[in-house]
C-alpha cells in the first residue's frame, strides 16, 4: 500500500460471507468512500483530511484489493445487495457515503434500494446512468496505467500522480490493477458502466441530501451524466469544478475538500 | 499424418493505404471499416474457397478455416458460412474449424445446430474445434473477458450434451439458460463430430484438452517452447491414465512451396507483407497491449511456454526479418526438394500426428498459392506421408487420441473387432 501519512489502520473483517479488507482513520460520524474501478491502493491527502472530521471507512469491494471475490455477485445490484448484508452485519446506519466513478455507482445503486441506510450522499464522476450526450470512456481499450493518465486533465500537474500511477508500477501494484480491473470486467461489462434502470431507481434516493461532484474536463464520465443523476435524485445539487478532471480529489484537492466537507457539514 | 491446408483469408487491397511495406499502421480494431471495398470482398471470398475447392483435389486430409472478427487478416468472421459451401462442393477432405470461438455465442444453440447441418452436408467430414479468441473477439462481439473460459467450458458441456442427449431436455447452467432443447438436426457423426482445440498461451487449455482427450494444435509457434508445451500435455495424460501420442497433437506453421527457389522467396516474403495476423511473428501491424491482457480473459499465471508468440508488443521496428523467419522454421519455404527436409526436421522435433501447412497468406496471390498447391499435391503430401510412416506419427484417423488403440480403415476402433 502507497501511502501518503501512514494514519490509517487496516482490517480484514469476515462479513456477509466474504473477506472485507477495510482501511480506518480518524473519528466521529462514519464516512464511507466506495472506490472506483481501479480499486484502493493508496492512502492519500483527502482521505487524511476527511479522517480529521469523520471516522472514514474506505471498503475494498468484493473482488477487489485483499477482499474475496463472490462468484455470484455478476451486477452492480448484486454488489448493493451484498452490501446491505454487510451493512446489517456490521451495524452500518445512516452513515455518509462518497462514491468515486464505479464506486459512485455502487452508492447510488444502494441509494436507490435502501435510502436510509445513508445519512448524505457525494458521487463523483459517478458511472452508472448512461450519459445523455457523450459516452463513458472504455477504460479496456487501454492498459492500467494508460487509462489512469486519462482519468485526470493533466498528469504532470497533479502532485500526487505518482503516488496513485508510479511511472514504474510494483508488480504487486501491477497485479493488484489487474485485479480490479477484472472485478470491474464482471460488474460492469456490459451495459458498460451503466444500469438502464437506475435513473428510474433513484426517485427513492431523494430522502437522501446528495451533491454530484464533477470535474469539468472529465474525459471518463460526461458531466451530462452529473446532470443526468441531477434530474433523477429530486433536490439534489451538482457541483462542477473548474480546470478538474476526472478525479477533483486529487486535481483540486483544495475545491475538493471544501466543497465536500461544506456540503457534509453543514446541517 | 493428417495433412491439413491452412490460410487465413486476409483482406488484400492494394488500394486501402496498409498494404505492403509502408502506410497506414494496422493496429487492432483501430482501422475503420469505410474503406472495404464489396467488389474486393466479393472476389478474395470465392478465391479463398476456390482454393479450398482445389485442396480438396490435392490429397489433403483436412481443409482448415479460422474465425476472427474486425480486422483485416482473416474474412473469416462467420466462418460456418464457408464451412457450409464447402460441405457441398468438396468431396474428399474434412473440413476443419479451428474454430468457433465458444464464448462468442450467447445462444449456443445455434452452433448445434449449424455445426450438425454441415456434418450432415458434408456426410461426416466436420471437425468443429473450438478457440476461446483473444481480446479482438471479446470487444467485437462484447462478451466479458473474465466470463471467458467460464462460458468456453459450459457452452462445450451444452454442444455435447444436446448432440448426444435425446431431447428434450432443460439447462439452467451460469451463462446459458434454456427451457426447451431439442434441435430437429443431429450430427451425421457419432457419438458426435470429433472435436479440437487449437491454442497459444493458456495452460488450462491445454491441460483441458488433454482431460478431454481432444488433440490440441500450436498454431504458428516456436519450436522448442511447442515442444515443451506437448510434453505437459502427454505427461497430463500419463497422469489420468491414458496413452497419448502424435495422434493428439497438432502443429500449424508457414509452408510455401515453388516452383524454383527464387520464386518460392518472391511469394514467402509476402507472408510478412500486408494484413497479416499482428499476433504472430513477423508482420507490419502492432499489437494492441490493452486487447492482448484483456482483464480475466487467461490465467495471467497458469500461462505455457509459447505464451510470448502472443501476448508480447509486436509490430514495426520488434518485427522479426522474414530471414530470421526462414532461419528458425517459423517459415519454410522453397522448392519440395527444399522444403521437405526442413518439414521433416520439424515432424521429428515435435512429433504431431496432425499438422497444416499455412499457405497463400498475407499479401500472396492466387496464382502463387495455386503453384504451391499444385506441387503439394504432386511432390510434398506424398512423400510427407512416407516420412510420418517411417517416423511412426499417426494422425487422430489412424489411432484414436481417446485411448491409443489404433482404428481399422472402415472407421472402427481395432480394438473393438
Amino acid at each position: 500500500m502507497q501511502q501518503a501519512t501512514a494514519a490509517y489502520t487496516e482490517e480484514l473483517l469476515s462479513v456477509a460471507g466474504a473477506d472485507l479488507q477495510v482501511l480506518k482513520a480518524g473519528s466521529g460520524p462514519p464516512l464511507i468512500i466506495f472506490h472506483d474501478e481501479m480499486g484502493q491502493h493508496a492512502w492519500l491527502r483527502y482521505q487524511q483530511a476527511l479522517s480529521e472530521h469523520f471516522e472514514v471507512l474506505v471498503p475494498s469491494h468484493p473482488g477487489y484489493g485483499k477482499s474475496s471475490r463472490l462468484d455470484w455477485i455478476m451486477t452492480m445490484r448484486d454488489m448493493a445487495g451484498w452490501y446491505l448484508q454487510a451493512f446489517d452485519e456490521l451495524g452500518v446506519r445512516d452513515a455518509n457515503v462518497v462514491g468515486f466513478s464505479l464506486g459512485g455507482w455502487l452508492a447510488a445503486t444502494i441509494a436507490s434500494l435502501c435510502p436510509h441506510y445513508f445519512r448524505k450522499m457525494v458521487l463523483v464522476g459517478a458511472a452508472g446512468i448512461k450519459p445523455p450526450e457523450g459516452e463513458i470512456f472504455d477504460m479496456f481499450m487501454e492498459t492500467a496505467s494508460e487509462y489512469i493518465k486519462l482519468t485526470v486533465a493533466d498528469p504532470l500537474a497533479v502532485k500526487e500522480f505518482p503516488t496513485v500511477c508510479p511511472p514504474t508500477p510494483t508488480p504487486e501494484l501491477a497485479e493488484a490493477w489487474e485485479v480490479a480491473r477484472e472485478q470491474s470486467v464482471r460488474l460492469s461489462w456490459r451495459p458498460y458502466m451503466h444500469d438502464p434502470g437506475l435513473p428510474h431507481l433513484l426517485r427513492r434516493a431523494s430522502g437522501i441530501p446528495t451533491l454530484m461532484v464533477w470535474g469539468e474536463k472529465d474525459r471518463i464520465v460526461p458531466t451530462s451524466a452529473g446532470q443526468a443523476y441531477k434530474e433523477a435524485i429530486p433536490g439534489s445539487a451538482l457541483r462542477i469544478i473548474e480546470g478538474s478532471g476526472h478525479r477533483p480529489e486529487i486535481e483540486t484537492t483544495d475545491e475538493f475538500l471544501s466543497t465536500v466537507l461544506g456540503f457534509l457539514k453543514n446541517g | 499424418m493428417f495433412i491439413g491446408h491452412f490460410t487465413e483469408r486476409p483482406y488484400q487491397d492494394p488500394k486501402s493505404g496498409y498494404f505492403g511495406a509502408t502506410g497506414l499502421p494496422i493496429k487492432d480494431l483501430t482501422l475503420s471499416n469505410e474503406i472495404y471495398d464489396p467488389e474486393v470482398g466479393a472476389d478474395l471470398y470465392n478465391r479463398y474457397l476456390d482454393e479450398k475447392i482445389y485442396a480438396d483435389g490435392c490429397g489433403f486430409d483436412g481443409l482448415m478455416l479460422n474465425e476472427h472478427h474486425s480486422t483485416p487478416f482473416c474474412m473469416g468472421g462467420a466462418t460456418n458460412v464457408e464451412a457450409a459451401i464447402l460441405a457441398r462442393i468438396t468431396k474428399n477432405a474434412k473440413i476443419v474449424l479451428l474454430g468457433n470461438i465458444l464464448p462468442l455465442w450467447d445462444d449456443p444453440l445455434w452452433l448445434v445446430e449449424q455445426l450438425a447441418m454441415i456434418d450432415l452436408i458434408s456426410h461426416g467430414r466436420l471437425i468443429p474445434g473450438w478457440v476461446r479468441g483473444t481480446g479482438r473477439e471479446m470487444v467485437s462481439h462484447n462478451i466479458p473477458p473474465a466470463y471467458n473460459w467460464e462460458r468456453f467450458q459450459e457452452a462445450h458441456e451444452f454442444i455435447v450434451k444436446a448432440w448426444t442427449t435425446s431431447g428434450p431436455f432443460r439447462w439452467e447452467g451460469k451463462h446459458y439458460h434454456y427451457r426447451y432443447v431439442n434441435p430437429w438436426v443431429k450430427p451425421y457423426q457419432k457419438p458426435h463430430p470429433p472435436i479440437w482445440l487449437p491454442g497459444v498461451v493458456s495452460r488450462d487449455s491445454l491441460m483441458w484438452a488433454a482431460e478431454k482427450r481432444i488433440p490440441y494444435i500450436m498454431l504458428a509457434t516456436k519450436l522448442d517452447p511447442t515442444r515443451q508445451a506437448f510434453q505437459l500435455y502427454h505427461e497430463r495424460a500419463a497422469e489420468l491414465g491414458y496413452k497419448s501420442g502424435p495422434q493428439n497433437i497438432g502443429y500449424l506453421w508457414k509452408v510455401h512451396v515453388d516452383e524454383t527457389e527464387e520464386l518460392a522467396e518472391e511469394a514467402a516474403r509476402k507472408y510478412v507483407q500486408g494484413p497479416s495476423n499482428p499476433f504472430l511473428a513477423g508482420n507490419e501491424g502492432t499489437t494492441n497491449l490493452a486487447l492482448a491482457s484483456l482483464p480475466g480473459m487467461t490465467s495471467r499465471r497458469r500461462v505455457l511456454p509459447t505464451r510470448t508468440a502472443a501476448t508480447k508488443y509486436r509490430g514495426g521496428v520488434e518485427s522479426i526479418p522474414y530471414e530470421e523467419q526462414i532461419e528458425n522454421y517459423s517459415i519454410s519455404a522453397g522448392t519440395p526438394k527444399t522444403v521437405l527436409p526442413k518439414i521433416r526436421h520439424v515432424l521429428e522435433t515435435l512429433r504431431p500426428g496432425i499438422i497444416f501447412f499455412w499457405d497463400g497468406d498475407g499479401a500472396m496471390t492466387h496464382e502463387e498459392q495455386m503453384r504451391s498447391l499444385r506441387l503439394m499435391k504432386e511432390e510434398v503430401i506424398p512423400a510427407v506421408r512416407e516420412m510420418a510412416s517411417e517416423l511412426d506419427l499417426p494422425g487422430p484417423d489412424e489411432v484414436d487420441p481417446a485411448t491409443g488403440e489404433k482404428i481399422k480403415a472402415n472407421g472402427a476402433l481395432a480394438a473393438a473387432s
